[in-house]
């Protein structure tokens, strides 16, 4: 290991499924302002990875540390007050809500049980909701029920209710399945914009989309990874291509 | 004002809806019934605080509790111990062979008063007790159930399967509860006679505003973020959770919150019929409040009291003709209504009542509107006319 300082040291990390190690002896660094991406074939335990790092799944071994806090000892909602968010591969929204609801919802303050009772819309709090919603390019939705939304402005919408927290690590899966090409492009536009002063850890399957928001590249192929560094040096890596072209 | 306006009522429908269930309530049926129906309605009105934390628990909260009937029957039981302990001075309990303890005691051969009765000795105790310890009781299972993320048909089964437990219990610690006949005979509150008829006006009043005060502090947490928070909740679960929330403890205060509504409505329930026994403890109590919740709309504080009162309207209008045939019909109701009506009947007003209002309004109008060019028009001959 250099000695480089990271914000996320993921260092041996390993999770078996009754034997089966979907993620074995991972490790992966990401720096701040970076955006890594992760790919590779289905069953690569890419969202694994993921799902290990926001605790939806308990690591078997290994370390996750973000900016010092060990990551795998917390509970999920502990290692979002950590600074991690994370968006699920299907858009994952309040449908009943207003898209403003939606936003103010995830707004982080008033997240015990007697701080959401008192929590009043003051007008920091409406300011924030109309910028991250401008952000999101759904500044003309606020009052629209979400459920009405096309399938890109719920991924956007999601994104933004991210966004409102600010998180210094912020994973995305699969943030442009479903969307038109026009909105890809603004989808990367959107990334490229809120990278910067935090972590980014993508999954995509889009490698044009790929090529255009990543700084460094990780494939995953087998719980193990495959290859490692920008889009160029992995596309043109021989092992890559055999797994995704070979058998 | 704006807050208690938005906040408390629930702006402009949610008052308009507020003060006909008020007017209706505190002016039509005292006034239209006479004192034996009242109490009844009284009575029905105590189930509908059961109703009403339905609809935070189950409607907003997406947790299906069918043991509301436990904590309905704690908050009762404790009340009925407070009074049956006024009603057994030793003086009117002479013939005992130990006075001054409750009569099924001492048919069950106790020649003392067992320890957690002592302290229902004291009304501020009793009063405390009402509302803390059906909370403490849901806080216990509700911790246990949702920081192990059990809920949707499990908690329900679980919740059922604490309603039955807690009716053999009592039935069988007949010595310490009265067993299958509860607690009767119930006489005063300090000093006070609950059985006549001014008192079971000065009740049916206490317990109508105690009602409205509980709707409004349901209003009040369902317009605040946690109630959007339980939305959120019942529709993704796991969205709030990755935002930051720890879901186990909203979900555990909202089922304390509803256990204290329910349990207040137990105890008017005990004052104002004079009498607790299992029979509103268990299974089918317990699936009757949530038919009630139900049929008045689950998502409406205000419809659940109109689907309470209307159900039980139903069950003692039909079950003095056909007895035998009520329970069939509830069950089919209940069927219909989560088939036909998810939310019952403020749905049904919501959808149809509205437009059908607004058409009136509106035709009104134009009346009001032709009014007005009739006059003018008349004015103006006249004018022409002098």
């Amino acid at each position: 290991m250099s000695k480089k300082e990271f914000a996320l040291y993921i260092e041996d990390l390993t999770v078996s499924f009754d034997g089966f190690k979907a993620v074995d002896n991972l490790n992966l660094y990401i720096d701040k302002d970076e955006l890594h991406v992760v790919i590779g074939p289905n069953g690569a335990g890419k969202t694994t990875v993921l799902d290990l790092i926001c605790g939806k799944t308990k690591s078997t071994a290994g370390s996750i540390k973000f900016q010092d806090t060990e990551l795998t000892e917390l509970s999920e909602h502990e290692i979002v007050h950590a600074g991690v968010g994370r968006k699920f591969q299907t858009p994952s929204i309040y449908e009943n809500l207003s898209v403003y609801d939606n936003l103010e919802v995830s707004y982080p303050k008033g997240r015990s049980v007697f701080g959401s009772l008192t929590f009043k819309r003051t007008e920091e709090v409406d300011a924030r909701v109309r910028e991250v919603a401008n952000e999101i390019f759904l500044g003309d939705f606020l009052e629209m029920e979400a459920a009405l939304l096309s399938h890109g402005q719920k991924q956007w919408l999601e994104i933004g209710m991210l966004l409102i927290q600010d998180p210094q690590l912020l994973m995305l899966d699969e943030p442009v399945a479903g969307m038109s090409v026009k909105e890809r492009e603004q989808t990367a536009e959107l990334l490229k914009r809120i990278c910067k002063g935090r972590s980014m850890l993508v999954i995509e399957h889009d490698m044009d989309f790929v090529a255009k928001i990543a700084h460094k590249v990780t494939v995953l192929h087998q719980g193990k990874i495959l290859a490692a560094g920008d889009m160029q040096a992995v596309q043109n890596n021989p092992k890559v291509i055999e797994v995704y072209l070979g058998h | 004002m704006n807050f208690v306006y938005d906040r408390l009522l629930g702006g402009k429908n949610g008052a308009i809806g507020f003060a006909v269930l008020a007017v209706l309530i505190l002016v039509i049926l005292p006034l239209g019934l006479d004192l034996f129906r009242l109490n009844l309605v009284g009575k029905y009105l105590t189930y509908a605080f059961a109703a009403v934390s339905l609809v935070l628990l189950w409607g907003y909260g997406g947790v299906l509790s069918l043991g509301q009937g436990v904590f309905f029957g704690l908050g009762g039981y404790c009340m009925a111990m407070f009074l049956k302990l006024e009603a057994s001075d030793p003086e009117s309990t002479k013939i005992q062979s130990t006075p001054g303890i409750p009569d099924f005691m001492d048919w069950n051969q106790l020649t003392e008063l067992p320890w957690f009765w002592a302290p229902f000795d004291s009304f501020g105790f009793t009063m405390l007790a009402v509302i803390v310890i059906p909370t403490i009781f849901a806080f216990i299972i509700g911790y246990s159930m949702f920081k192990r993320r059990v809920g949707g048909v499990y908690f329900a089964i679980i919740t059922q399967a604490i309603a039955l437990i807690m009716t053999v219990l009592i039935v069988g610690q007949q010595g310490y509860t009265g067993g299958i006949n509860g607690i009767t005979d119930l006489k005063t509150l300090n000093g006070w006679d609950i059985r006549d008829d001014s008192s079971k006006y000065i009740l049916y009043f206490i317990n109508a505003f105690m009602l409205f005060g509980v709707i409004i502090i349901s209003r009040y947490i369902l317009t605040s973020k946690f109630g959007r928070l339980l939305l959120a909740m019942r529709d993704k679960e796991d969205r709030v959770r990755f935002s930051g929330y720890d879901v186990a403890s909203f979900k555990i205060f909202i089922f304390c919150i509803s256990a204290a509504i329910s349990a207040l409505g137990g105890a008017m329930f005990t004052l104002q019929v004079g009498f607790m026994s299992p029979s509103f403890v268990g299974i089918v109590p317990s699936i009757e409040m949530v038919i009630f919740a139900a049929v008045g709309g689950r998502m409406s504080l205000i419809g659940a009291v109109y689907g309470t009162l209307l159900v039980n309207y139903g069950k003692s209008a039909f079950s003095e003709s056909f007895p035998e045939l009520w329970l069939f019909l509830m069950g089919g109701l209940f069927i219909a209504v989560v088939m036909f009506f998810p939310n019952g009947l403020a749905g049904i007003w919501e959808k149809h009542g509205k437009k059908w209002l607004g058409c009136i309004q509106k035709m009104q109008c134009v009346n009001a509107v032709k009014v007005m060019i009739v006059n003018k028009r008349a004015s103006r001959l006249e004018t022409v006319k002098e």
